[in-house]
């Protein structure tokens, strides 16, 4: 690794996490914002691994296994949720769904 | 020789969640998100974490990509041509976002000048990384199942429960 350090991971992680979170709030698509989602889920895995490299230490890459387990959790039951709107609502845009609003 | 080969992985990562992000079409957009965990993948690779590359590769570019494609094909086709592309408000949430990351990038290239992590040598990588036998999965193996046995199955009964969960969402009649 010649010129490439702990800062540029960092600030690829950054870019990465900042696209999923413009997907998150531009898109209207339910999907396609769970989708945004799980890429800034991976911006977090890079960070977790990168440091993991650096220090070295095994711990950042014990912790991105449990990243991702609960980031597959949280897919599951999102993506289940989708299909139970999507039964109900017949709608997958984000603005319909707002029974909870006052 | 290997800092091209970050940038060339940075520029797929990032090519493939923009185009995600940007495209019309659901499924393409499940395509590019395949090509973006790929090229988390190939990082994790350069870092020398095979194991995480591999479960990467299994469980991102795997399993939940077949599960979007599964829902993208659940939901029918004319009400995805249906929803309006962009919130009505995208032009502040995408400013704001532009702020939020030059913020961190600001913090990052700031603070490199006072901290400058080394690289690790290869020696004192393999002997944390590797320390059982030689290799990644092995150490990771040994770890994960002596000193963090607890969050291990705390983590697989948080996976058991959210399984049921799902099913009982996705269920005809509750």
């Amino acid at each position: 690794m010649d010129g490439v350090g702990l800062n540029h991971y960092l600030l690829l992680s950054a870019t990465l996490f900042a696209i999923g979170a413009i997907g998150v709030l531009v898109r209207r698509n339910v999907i396609l914002v769970l989708m945004s989602l799980e890429l800034m889920f991976n911006a977090a895995n890079i960070n977790l691994v990168a440091v993991s490299y650096f220090r070295p230490d095994l711990t950042g890459q014990i912790f991105s296994i449990f990243t991702i387990t609960v980031a597959a959790a949280e897919i599951t039951v999102g993506l289940g949720l989708v299909i139970a709107l999507f039964r109900n609502k017949e709608a997958i845009n984000v603005d319909e769904f707002n029974l909870l609003k006052g | 020789m290997s800092s091209a080969a970050f940038y060339l992985i940075s520029a797929i990562i990032l090519g493939g969640a923009l185009a995600m992000i940007t495209s019309r079409s659901l499924v393409r957009s499940v395509i590019w998100m395949v090509v973006s965990f790929v090229g988390v993948g190939a990082l994790f690779l350069l870092l020398e974490a095979e194991f995480i590359a591999a479960v990467q590769i299994l469980v991102y570019a795997g399993g939940i990509v077949v599960l979007f494609l599964f829902v993208v094909m659940l939901v029918n086709l004319d009400e995805l041509q249906r929803v309006e592309y962009l919130h009505r408000q995208w032009l502040p949430a995408v400013l704001l976002i532009c702020l939020l990351l030059a913020e961190l990038g600001f913090m990052m290239w700031a603070g490199a000048g006072d901290t400058v992590v080394p690289l690790p040598d290869q020696d004192q990588l393999d002997a944390v990384l590797r320390s059982v036998r030689g290799g990644n999965v092995e150490t990771i193996g040994m770890t994960l199942y002596t000193d963090y046995i607890l969050p291990f199955e705390v983590v697989s009964v948080l996976l058991l429960v959210a399984m049921i969960g799902a099913i009982y969402l996705a269920k005809e009649r509750v």
